[in-house]
């Protein structure tokens, strides 16, 4: 307990702390609410759970107590906004407020489509080469606000909101204009050009889970890399808690927020790729956004804009999202998933009066303690 | 006599540091406090304390005989208490009242806030005391000086009774510091009491009535000061004896290291602030440039720096024009930059100490091989000018520069720059919020670095500092060179005629 007390009390570690009872909090919450419309709450935490480590808790010693598939399934949920969320985080470094990452992510995924359907070569060329366009697609759609902020100072969140539209009737043109299209979807891409994997796919008992994981694990090592260890990263750090200093010391403020803004654009463009010829094997024409840079701010804003934070969060949320099937098995609205989630973000964003809350409890404790 | 304030045994810790350690400060009514220690000892903590936004680890408080818990400025408001604090806390795009009457505006029907009766409030207060602040201007658009008239104001408007000064006179002028003076004492003359903390013992001596000294946290001691005197103000503080004067060899002038020429520079409303400016910058010179604020020293360090858009003229450093030149390509040809305004440009507030040390040189070897940042070095510079420099804080390297004491943060970018030791150093203000013990050991650095053949232009509105140290003065006014003087041949009085522009030296008439 008093070890508890010590922990809550350490300011280095509100980083941590903070989100941690804004989690706690939040289930709390939910669960409160479930027992006061007369729903059972433990309906909703067994399907977390199985969603999330593959147990059942109901069918616990039989052979259907275990089933990797939901796992497989969680993980290829949590991938692509981790990516967003990497993307939006990679952008609040800078100061920058990258609304527009489920753009990038359109773009991103109907370039990978393009590059995936369109070329037949072998999958050790035709994969780098889908990505590649999707990340070089997200970055072009992130460079367009990044240079209009950078040379006219338009502000990105307006730029970024418009360029999301454009993106969405945009790449459903370019989907549907690609021969064999219907009017939902386009032809299934070429297999070499994919991220399909037999073998996660078997080992997880037939989920759609593809070798997008592995670079989603890449993204974070190269975000934490880029930001903390190279001296690009510096800068940007800089130019993100104060322009006016970096300029003095001879950073260049404006290009940096276009370099920001690009490799914001490239993560989300990465995170299109994932779905497109991640998830599924063909593109999909949309009727409207899918909400992956929503689920972007909210990763990378309960991850504190850190690597780890985002990686530790997009699992969190991607939990919340794939559980939500389950939970209506269960006999739980799947709105109350929706309902943690949100609270979880309303109460990251009062981050200040928890700080200060645990700030008057440490001093009360320790006055009463000497 | 009875007290307004005491403040009985207060102990706070930070990280790694204790601020202050059983520190007892009692005020009486109507006197003005001075409050001196050096940079680092808890002067603002203790003040911090007493507004209500530190708690203290142990010790009491008592207002006016009553034993009180201030955990929060309301409280201290409800009681009484203001406080202007050494960084202002103004909403820049604000109007005056709009600033004063944050947090307790008064209110019409459905809580609409009341701007004709608080404006007029403000106007009837800054009338009576002949603050002659104006209620409806935008902070972004008035002077420092009026910026302090307008926390002044916030602590007049909310009734306070026990005025805290914060180092109000470190970004004022010579004017502005005798009007403040004035303001003070007749604050204390109608039984307001005033606690004020600042480094300049002249301040101490012309207007407190009692002085405090904190070292390192501890209490030194309260006198008279009316039994006192500048050189045992100092030693009481520093634990030393401290020299007012530099020890400074005499030198002849090396090559010609700097070269303006009909330099010429708009200010942000797109006057010209800087107007045909040329003066030539020596090998092993202090240039001081005298000159009261606003007349071009501003815009014409930040055109020499690249800061700023040159509109004509050309700048040359050791024989190669430099008008063009991106920041950068400044910084890399050898100008150093001592900043006058700390937390804009000097620092990065939320990076840590050491990443602070190297803001200029972080890209080059050995703090980055390829690109890759080396901590390692990073950290060995760090320690090597925290050293050097005697920066305290609580954790050392990795302090975060925001949570230093003002002067620390300072000393810190003085030892930066210092460090780097470039062909020419510009120094702005640079011993403004110091204490006088690193004040010396300041100066003492700008005459070795002459020593070391490099050129020094120094600015500062303290003709105390311009005459202790340099070798030759510019007087500047209305962006012109209105006069070149030798220090040992000139006194304030002449500088300061020619400052107001009613006399040239040395310079053709136009
Ligand atoms: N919020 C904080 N967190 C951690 N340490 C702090 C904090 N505020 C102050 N300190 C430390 O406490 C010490 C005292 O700081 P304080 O600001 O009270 O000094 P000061 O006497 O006002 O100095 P100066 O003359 O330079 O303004 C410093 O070493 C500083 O680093
Ligand atoms: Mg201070």
């Amino acid at each position: 307990m008093s070890r508890l007390k010590k922990l809550l009390m350490d300011e280095s570690k509100y980083q941590i702390t903070v989100p941690i009872i804004a989690i706690l909090l939040s289930f709390l919450i939910g669960t409160l609410v479930m027992l006061f419309t007369g729903i059972n709450p433990l309906g909703a935490f067994k399907a977390l759970i199985r969603t999330m480590t593959g147990l059942n808790l109901e069918q616990m010693f039989t052979d259907k107590m275990f089933n990797m598939r939901y796992v497989g399934e969680f993980l290829t949920t949590a991938i692509p906004i981790t990516l967003t969320g990497l993307s939006v985080a990679f952008a609040f470094r800078t100061g920058l407020f990258n609304i527009g990452a489920e753009g990038q992510l359109l773009v991103g995924a109907t370039a990978a489509t393009l590059a995936s359907v369109l070329l037949d070569l072998p999958a050790f060329i035709h994969v780098p080469i889908v990505l590649l366009s999707a990340t070089i697609a997200g970055a072009i759609w992130g460079m367009v606000p990044g240079y209009l902020k950078a040379k006219f100072n338009v502000h990105e969140v307006v730029v970024t909101i418009m360029m999301n539209y454009t993106a969405l009737y945009f790449t459903n043109y370019v989907l549907k204009a690609l021969p064999g299209s219907t009017l939902i979807k386009t032809v299934k891409s070429n297999p070499s050009g994919t991220l399909e994997s037999d073998f996660l796919s078997s080992i997880t008992n037939g989920s759609r889970l593809h070798w997008g994981i592995v670079v989603v694990a890449l993204a974070i090592v190269a975000f934490w890399y880029i930001i903390e260890k190279t001296s690009f990263g510096f800068e940007l750090r800089a130019v993100g808690f104060n322009p006016d200093a970096s300029r003095y010391a001879g950073m260049k403020v404006n290009r940096n927020v276009m370099f920001s803004m690009m490799i914001a654009g490239a993560f989300a463009g990465l995170a299109g790729a994932m779905i497109s010829v991640g998830t599924f094997d063909y593109g999909r024409v949309l009727v409207g956004f899918e909400n992956y840079g929503f689920d972007g701010i909210a990763v990378a804003l309960l991850g504190g804009n850190t690597a780890i934070g985002v990686m530790l969060s997009g699992l969190l949320f991607g939990g919340l999202k794939s559980a939500q099937p389950l939970m209506q098995a269960n006999g739980v609205p799947m709105e109350i998933a929706k309902i943690i989630s949100s609270l979880i973000i309303l109460f990251v964003a009062m981050k200040y009066g928890f700080e200060m809350l645990l700030r008057n409890y440490a001093e009360k404790h320790e006055k009463e303690g000497k | 006599m009875e007290y307004v304030i005491e403040m009985l045994n207060i102990t706070k810790d930070f990280p790694g540091i204790r601020a202050n350690d059983d520190v007892t400060l009692r005020v009486k009514k109507g006197e003005i406090h001075a409050l001196l220690g050096e940079n680092g000892a808890g002067k603002s903590t203790l003040m911090s304390i007493l507004f209500g936004l530190y708690r203290p680890n142990k010790g009491i408080i008592k207002v006016n005989g009553k034993e009180v818990q201030i955990d929060d400025p309301h409280v201290a408001n409800d009681l009484g208490i203001g406080m202007v604090h050494q960084h202002f806390k103004l909403v820049e795009n604000f109007t005056v009242t709009e600033n004063i009457v944050l947090g307790s505006e008064p209110k019409k029907s459905f809580g609409r806030v009341d701007i004709e009766k608080a404006t007029k409030k403000v106007s009837e207060t800054s009338e009576r005391y002949s603050l002659s602040v104006d209620p409806s201007s935008k902070i972004e658009d008035i002077s420092v000086g009026m910026q302090q008239r307008v926390e002044i104001l916030k602590m007049l408007y909310r009734d306070a009774e026990i005025l805290i000064f914060d180092e109000p006179t470190a970004v004022l002028t010579p004017q502005e510091i005798d009007d403040l003076m004035d303001i003070m004492r007749m604050f204390a003359k109608e039984g307001k009491s005033i606690i004020l903390i600042t480094h300049k013992l002249k301040e101490i001596l012309a207007v407190a009535d009692t002085c405090t000294v904190l070292r390192r946290g501890k209490l030194v001691g309260t006198v008279d000061v009316a039994d006192t005197n500048e050189k045992e103000l100092a030693e009481m503080m520093v634990g030393r004896e401290v020299f007012f004067q530099v020890d400074k060899p005499k030198r002849e002038p090396g090559k010609k290291v700097v070269e303006i020429k009909g330099l010429t520079v708009k200010d942000n409303r797109k006057l010209k602030a800087v107007n045909n400016l040329s003066i030539d910058i020596y090998a092993g010179e202090i240039l001081g440039l005298a000159g009261i604020d606003g007349n071009g020293q501003t815009e014409l360090i930040e055109a020499l720096t690249g800061l700023r858009k040159i509109e004509s003229g050309k700048v040359v450093l050791n024989d190669v024009e430099i008008s063009n030149y991106s920041i950068r390509e400044i910084t890399e040809a050898g100008i150093g930059h001592i900043p006058q305004d700390r937390h804009k440009f000097g620092l990065v507030l939320d990076f840590r100490l050491d990443e602070n040390l190297v803001l200029q040189t972080y890209y080059q070897k050995p703090n980055s091989v390829r690109g890759i940042l080396n901590q390692e070095a990073i950290t060995k510079k760090a320690e090597q000018i925290i050293e050097e420099f005697d920066v305290r804080s609580g954790k050392g390297a990795e302090t975060s520069a925001r949570s230093m004491s003002g002067g620390n943060q300072q000393k810190a970018i003085i030892g930066r720059e210092i460090d780097r030791s470039p062909a020419f150093l510009i120094a702005a203000q640079p011993t403004r919020g110091l204490d006088v013990g690193a004040i010396e050991y300041i100066h003492n650095r700008l005459v070795a670095e002459r020593e070391k053949e490099r050129a020094i232009l120094l600015v500062s509105l303290e003709l105390d500092e311009i005459l202790n140290i340099s070798d030759r003065i510019a007087v500047i006014y209305e962006g012109e060179i209105v006069g070149i003087l030798d220090p040992e041949k000139t006194d304030e009085k002449e500088i300061g005629l020619m400052m107001s522009g009613s006399k040239r030296v040395g310079v053709a008439n136009e």
